[in-house]
């Protein structure tokens, strides 16, 4: 299991994955706000995207659990 | 004379002696060296130097003991890429390469000589710290470990000093990686802690891992200790050795300039860049399209990614390059972004290499962790190495440079010999969205109609791009150019040129009070 979690503070601009997908090590699943710039997510590892703990325009802290992929 | 009974007893006294010292501790510790893949400390040495050859002082050092060959240190002045340079290098066989009073002693007389030969220092450590059972003799004296530590303060900036992290680093032994220029980690053997996980446990309580509390990997991604993370101790010295060849002997001599190269391969800064200045793109992309092909050595590449430093050559000539990576954190400058790029500031200002600031930056981080951190005074600490440094500067404008963003990268007011922006380039005290957003807010909530709200909105926002725009600040003086993002190389490279010459006298002063 590997939790992707937000580098900075910021709201979460979109999500582009959903609960059930299989996504590759270094795809973009989710975009994070912050100083107004986009900041690209990307999956750490190949695996299914288990869980998707934030919506859009949620705000989240430094260190949040963002996504939760599975094996 | 013929070789008489006498003289051949002497030879072989020496020959046994040598033999005995040349061959380090007992062999089990040989055995557990390479079975952690540690190379042997004079196997280390053959790989470091050219044609592997060197002279050594101190060999015999307490060779009356009898198992303590050269005292657990070889210290020695050998060529690296032809140049003179002197080296320190714990036997971790001797004694776990703890240091007694002439292990101590040796160090010393090898610092001495580098400053003295103006030449670089080497430290290659592998040492379990201190041995207690000697303190007296190695701790707390005039010529004890202190003043290893104080001589390397001493000789910081006047001569490159490097280490090359084997083993473990332990307690006061620490301070030698942190007074160094740079460290060289090699992953899973070397370590720095101040406190032993075991002594951790006694003295505080806490129960933990070495590597996750100083292991290689820990120090070059989080506490930033460590600069340059390899699995290998060849890959350790062969780094070694590149990162030399960019440095001059001494901070008098100016830094070689070899052969130009072409830039790699690959798309054009105008495919690179996003018009977009909120979207990211990856600046190593750039980075490669203006340095000479595989000239790149970067400097805490696994730490605080949204600053990238790095030296390069650009038509041969050496270049330390900041970068910020829109990336990694959106290229926002933290605490971790600020302090790296101090140090690798005062680095290159110390032994002439000149700087070039390649600006996309969105301003220093807000909100409340930071400023609980202190990004102010970390921001600081940026903003006075630059400031100070007189080196060329040469700072370009890629895309945006809002805030003290546009300060830390060289902006204007800090006298760069040039600023050069690209037709992308954005110089604000902050972004349209955030200005707008800043003066106009009570306007723009009173209006009632969502339709009229964003018209307005979109109103505003086009008259701040207008009143921000780069022509206008080209016209006002404030920059001193606009190229095409197809020329920047060739620009560089002719501008590095002319400042070659430049000499920046400091104001007259024992030193600024450094912020930290």
């Amino acid at each position: 299991m590997n939790e992707l979690k937000a580098s900075m503070a910021g709201t979460v601009l979109n999500v582009l994955v959903a609960e059930g997908d299989t996504v590759t090590k270094g795809q973009a699943v989710l975009t994070l706000e912050s100083m107004k710039m986009e900041i690209p997510v990307e999956a750490e590892k190949d695996g299914k995207v288990e869980k998707v703990h934030v919506e859009v325009g949620a705000f989240v802290n430094e260190e949040d659990t963002l996504l939760t992929l599975g094996e | 004379m013929t070789n008489t009974t006498e003289t051949k007893g002497y030879n072989d006294r020496l020959q046994e002696k040598l033999s005995s010292i040349f061959a380090g501790g007992q062999q089990k510790y040989h055995e557990k060296m390479k079975e952690s893949n540690k190379l042997f400390v004079r196997d280390r040495l053959r790989l470091l130097f050219d044609d592997g050859e060197y002279v050594e002082d101190g060999r015999f050092a307490n060779v009356e003991a009898g198992d303590l060959p050269a005292d657990g240190v070889v210290t020695a002045i050998g060529k690296v890429n032809g140049e003179t340079v002197c080296v320190m290098a714990n036997d971790s066989t001797v004694k776990a390469g703890s240091w007694g009073s002439r292990t101590v002693e040796k160090i010393i007389r090898i610092q001495e000589t580098a400053e003295k030969m103006q030449v670089p220092m080497l430290y290659l450590v592998d040492s379990a710290g201190a041995r207690i059972t000697d303190q007296l003799d190695m701790f707390p004296n005039r010529r004890g470990a202190g003043r290893i530590f104080h001589n390397q303060v001493r000789m910081s900036g006047m001569v490159p000093q490097v280490c090359l992290l084997f083993g473990p680093s332990a307690a006061g032994g620490a301070y030698i990686p942190a007074f160094c220029d740079i460290v060289i980690m090699v992953e899973g053997n070397a370590s720095m802690y101040l406190g032993s996980p075991r002594m951790a446990e006694k003295v505080i309580g806490e129960k933990v891992s070495l590597e996750e509390m100083g292991g290689a990997r820990m120090h070059c991604t989080v506490s930033g200790v460590g600069d340059v993370l390899v699995s290998t101790e060849e890959e350790a010295i062969a780094e070694a050795r590149r990162y030399m060849a960019y440095f001059p002997s001494n901070f008098a001599v100016k830094p070689e300039v070899l052969e130009a190269k072409a830039a790699v391969a690959g798309r054009t800064l105008e495919e690179i860049i996003p018009e977009n200045q909120n979207a990211p793109f990856d600046m190593y992309e750039l980075i490669d399209q203006l340095i000479d092909e595989g000239s790149f050595f970067e400097i805490k590449k696994l730490f605080a990614g949204e600053l990238v430093t790095g030296l390069a050559r650009i038509d041969g000539q050496v270049v330390g390059i900041l970068a910020n990576q829109p990336k990694v954190k959106g290229g926002v400058l933290f605490g971790d972004s600020a302090d790296k790029g101090a140090k690798f500031i005062s680095l290159c200002d110390a032994f002439s290499i000149p700087l070039l600031f390649l600006a996309d930056v969105p301003g220093f981080m807000i909100g409340t962790k930071v400023e609980r951190a202190g990004i102010i005074r970390h921001g600081a600490k940026f903003i006075a190495a630059m400031s100070s440094a007189s080196v060329p500067k040469i700072s370009v404008v890629v895309r945006k440079a809002y805030g003290a963003g546009l300060y830390a990268m060289a902006g204007p007011a800090f006298e760069p010999d040039v600023c050069i922006a690209l037709p992308t380039a954005q110089i604000a005290v902050m972004g349209p969205e955030a200005a707008v957003n800043a003066v106009y807010s009570n306007k723009i909530e009173a209006i009632e109609d969502p339709k009229e709200r964003l018209k307005y909105v979109q109103q505003k926002h086009q008259e701040y791009k207008e009143e921000i725009d780069i022509y206008k600040l080209a016209s006002e003086l404030i920059i001193d150019e606009i190229i095409a993002p197809s020329e920047l190389r060739s620009v560089l490279s002719t501008r590095l040129g002319y400042y070659a010459t430049k000499e920046l006298p400091m104001p007259y002063r024992k030193h600024g009070v450094f912020p930290v």
